[in-house]
């Protein structure tokens, strides 16, 4: 062979090759890449042999350090199960005053109900519990099913319209759709609703007496509900579904049917009366 | 060593063989759709049927042009490269690169703005999202892929690619493909893996093309003229070779009716995911790193026209690589039900990897040396370069976020996407359009680029989009990590999920600006290009012009 063509410009032998213009110099390995290279081998080796790494027949190396993922996990699940342990049994033995009455549980109890709101009620609720149509607002004192701790942690427990045996049911008829009204009288209807809240709208001819037969059973006399039925106050200027014409007349002719899950086997009884205290603190248990 | 010009010929038989397959392709296609049992699998057999019937015009009009002498005229070396195949490549790719960005525009204004997705099945995050991976990964970096391979293999075999009809259905071929995958998206069609969403009818018409594309590199190779083989075809090569092996083992599948578009992995549970992140993650190593690394051993070395720093780092590199990547899929799966030893060997080959993607970049950048001055007066040479920064930056993070405990923080999180677009949108996009700035003026016969400085205008407002990118996601990515995990001092959770979704919000913005400015600068140079192939000048020939300069 000839002597080797060099690059004029870095005095480095190029291989004698040429693609289309492009020529290769003979230049050795870098030695730091080299030596990089070699350090992260020799520690992958090291790696291996600490650290579960082969497969075997049947089963695995184990590694000197015997690491084990699951094992790994339990041990931090049962360290926070430890740490919760004792508070969390008291909490579940306590009454729902109990815990009220005493600081420590119910700082517990609060921690735990806010981590167990933001990831399970806070998706219809809202994080900061304010609700939006249809998901009732848990700070104001407005409450369909009650607000008494006791209230809220029955319907915790159970839902409501959901699939368990003893969830809250109220069955609102769906007037026009079940041909119990005609369009007509849900129109006048609609105002004596709005009436009942809004002192400029006056009650309409004849809305009394559609009231009467067809709403007081479950929304009383005086229009303020029952928290028994589940029926709600329709005297406050709240509502669920809003309280324009075009909202209530669709709530009267086809009824909502809006479910909550019930949280009883889902959620362990300490979680569960914990975001009965922290839903009855937000401002409008009763 | 001048080879006297031998004009491409048209191959009859291989024109009637191909057409007889597509004729019965849309036969198959016609009957099909006749028997569909769902709408979209209608729509594709139909667009099927169409395109194959356009194929078979195709090659006709190919073999009629052939035979009445319309090709290229030869090179001064004496050979007639097929030059058409490559064109339609470039204009296909920045096509396909526009619409896969303002897609992941569109997304990233999602994640801010979830009410943009206007509550419309086909505008949902769920596939718009696979439609935009798809779009910059295989719509535009195949095409750049296969136009770039298309040329340099025959540059640099110093002969004509193999075969006539052949190129052409590698490329029209790999359209439909493209196309079947985007509109099954819109349309609700997914198989649910990550980048290889395409159900089984269309992963078959890929197969097909792309053993159409192996057997022609591989041809073109057969019959070069050059006594040896240039590193950029050994990782084309890997690339292509590899991808079909990944493509055609985790597309395995068994369709539930040939007339429905629904079919079932044959993995399931662990070994379903193994497979997939051993596809998914050479897809990374063997398409958007070995494809791209071929792309920058020919086109940096043209560009900065300087010899390649080192042979044998080239050959120890490639080897290395192709060993090493191969294993380090894994990583994807650390801290869920893979077995513990699978994690230690993700993890590991990973570490190891480090150093042989890192000799891509040395080779890249050493290659410069002697030629560094030319950074400051030739705007594309400079794209090449701050993509291998960006590659040499990428590898260095990625073996970094596959050590278990830095991923305990990092996997689900921003990071992860900060990760993967400073790998794509610095090293892919930016090798990519420096190729594709050198190749308009060289493929359209002008002496240079319309415009250098809208190519420096290009660089400097996608640079600043890229780094509102990954700065952004950083920050949001690390923030949800230690959010995720901040534990209060009675032991329950600090945050929950929906309020670490509500702190994104800012970087969400940040990101959807950075990717408006990769957007526009990518519509710069589509601007330049078209103006660049019109054959227009802006700027009079200065002595800072590159085309002007000899190499010192």
């Amino acid at each position: 062979m000839a002597t080797p063509e060099r690059d004029e410009i870095s005095g480095v032998e190029t291989t004698g090759h040429e693609w289309d213009g492009i020529k290769e110099l003979n230049n050795p390995l870098p030695r730091w890449w080299l030596w990089t290279l070699y350090v992260t081998i020799i520690w992958a080796v090291i790696y291996m042999i600490f650290m579960p790494a082969w497969p075997l027949i049947s089963d695995h190396t184990k590694g000197i350090l015997g690491y084990s993922q699951r094992a790994a996990v339990e041990e931090q699940l049962d360290k926070v199960r430890m740490e919760r342990a004792a508070k969390g049994e008291q909490l579940v033995n306590a009454s729902l005053a109990d815990i009220q009455s005493n600081p420590d549980l119910l700082q517990f109890a609060m921690a735990g109900g806010k981590a167990a709101f933001g990831d399970n009620c806070a998706g219809c609720h809202g994080s900061g519990a304010a609700g939006a149509p249809g998901y009732p607002n848990l700070n104001d004192d407005d409450w369909i099913w009650g607000g008494t701790l006791e209230d809220i942690h029955v319907t915790l427990l159970y839902g409501i319209r959901a699939m368990h045996d003893d969830t809250r049911l109220s069955d609102m008829p769906a007037f026009l759709k079940d041909e119990i009204l005609e369009k007509e009288q849900i129109s006048t209807l609609v105002t004596y609703v709005q009436s009942l809240s809004d002192p400029s709208i006056a009650a309409p001819a004849g809305g009394a007496e559609l009231y009467d037969e067809n709403c007081a059973s479950c929304h009383m006399d005086d229009g303020k509900g029952n928290t028994e039925l589940g029926s709600p106050n329709l005297t406050d200027g709240i509502w669920l579904y809003g309280g324009d014409r075009a909202s209530i007349a669709e709530t009267i002719s086809y009824s909502r049917m809006g479910v909550m899950p019930n949280w009883d086997g889902r959620l362990d009884p300490a979680t569960i009366k914990s975001l009965a205290i922290y839903v009855h603190s937000l401002g409008g248990g009763q | 060593m001048q080879t006297a010009a031998k004009p491409p010929v048209a191959n009859d038989l291989m024109g009637w063989l191909t057409s007889g397959a597509l004729a019965l392709g849309a036969v198959i296609a016609i009957i099909v759709a006749s028997k569909a049992t769902t709408t979209p699998m209608m729509v594709h057999t139909f667009i099927m049927a169409a395109a194959f019937i356009a194929g078979i015009v195709g090659i006709m009009n190919l073999n009629m042009r052939l035979k009445a002498g319309h090709y290229d005229a030869p090179s001064p070396s004496g050979v007639h490269y097929n030059e058409g195949v490559v064109k339609a490549g470039v204009i296909a790719s920045m096509f396909w690169g526009i619409a896969g960005f303002v897609a992941g525009l569109y997304i990233a204004l999602e994640l801010a703005f979830p009410a943009l997705n206007f509550d419309l099945s086909f505008l949902n995050f769920g596939r718009l999202r696979p439609l935009h991976t798809s779009a910059v990964i295989f719509a535009f970096g195949g095409n750049v892929l296969i136009a770039t391979s298309f040329y340099a293999v025959q540059r640099t075999c110093k002969t004509r690619l193999a075969g006539e009809v052949a190129p052409w259905f590698v490329f029209w071929g790999y359209q439909l493909f493209i196309v079947l995958a985007a509109t099954g998206y819109l349309m609700g069609i997914t198989q649910g893996k990550e980048y290889a969403e395409p159900e089984w009818y269309t992963d078959l018409w890929l197969t097909i093309v792309w053993v159409v594309y192996l057997l022609t590199f591989l041809a073109t190779l057969w019959k070069r003229k050059e006594p040896h083989i240039y590193v950029a075809n050994w990782f084309y090569l890997a690339f292509i070779v590899t991808i079909a092996m990944l493509h055609i083992v985790n597309n395995l599948s068994v369709p539930v009716s040939i007339y429905g578009a629904k079919s079932y992995s044959l993995f399931a549970g662990v070994q379903d995911a193994l497979t997939q992140w051993w596809y998914g993650h050479n897809a990374v190593g063997f398409f958007l790193t070995a494809g791209f690394l071929a792309i920058m051993y020919y086109f940096v070395p043209k560009r900065a026209e300087r010899p390649v720093y080192s042979y044998r780092l080239s050959i120890i590199h490639f080897w290395a690589l192709i060993f090493l990547y191969i294993w380090a899929g894994p990583h994807h799966l650390h801290y869920t039900a893979l077995p513990d030893w699978a994690q230690t060997l993700g993890m590991t080959f990973s570490i190891m990897l480090w150093m042989p993607s890192w000799g891509g970049m040395i080779n890249g950048l050493m290659t410069l040396s002697g030629a560094w001055d030319k950074l400051r007066t030739d705007p594309v040479l400079r794209m090449l370069v701050v993509s291998v920064a960006f590659y040499g930056m990428s590898t260095f993070e990625g073996p970094l976020m596959s050590i278990k405990a830095v991923n305990s923080l990092s996997h689900y999180t921003d990071w992860t996407v900060g990760h993967v677009h400073s790998g794509a949108l610095g090293w892919v996009g930016y090798v990519s359009f420096g190729a594709l700035y050198c190749l308009v003026p060289w493929l359209w016969k002008r002496e240079r680029l319309y415009s250098l400085k809208l190519v420096d205008l290009h660089f400097w407002v996608s640079t600043i989009g890229i780094l509102l990118y990954i700065t952004a996601m950083w920050v949001s990515g690390i923030m949800q990590g230690l959010m995720w995990r901040a534990y209060n001092e009675l032991g329950f959770l600090e945050n929950s999920f929906v309020e670490t979704v509500e702190a994104m919000h800012p970087y969400y913005v940040i990101r959807a600006v950075g990717g408006l400015l990769f957007v526009l600068g990518a519509i710069i140079m589509a601007y330049n290009l078209w103006r660049t192939a019109k054959g227009d000048l802006a700027e009079p020939i200065s002595v800072h012009s590159p085309a002007a300069t000899p190499a010192e």
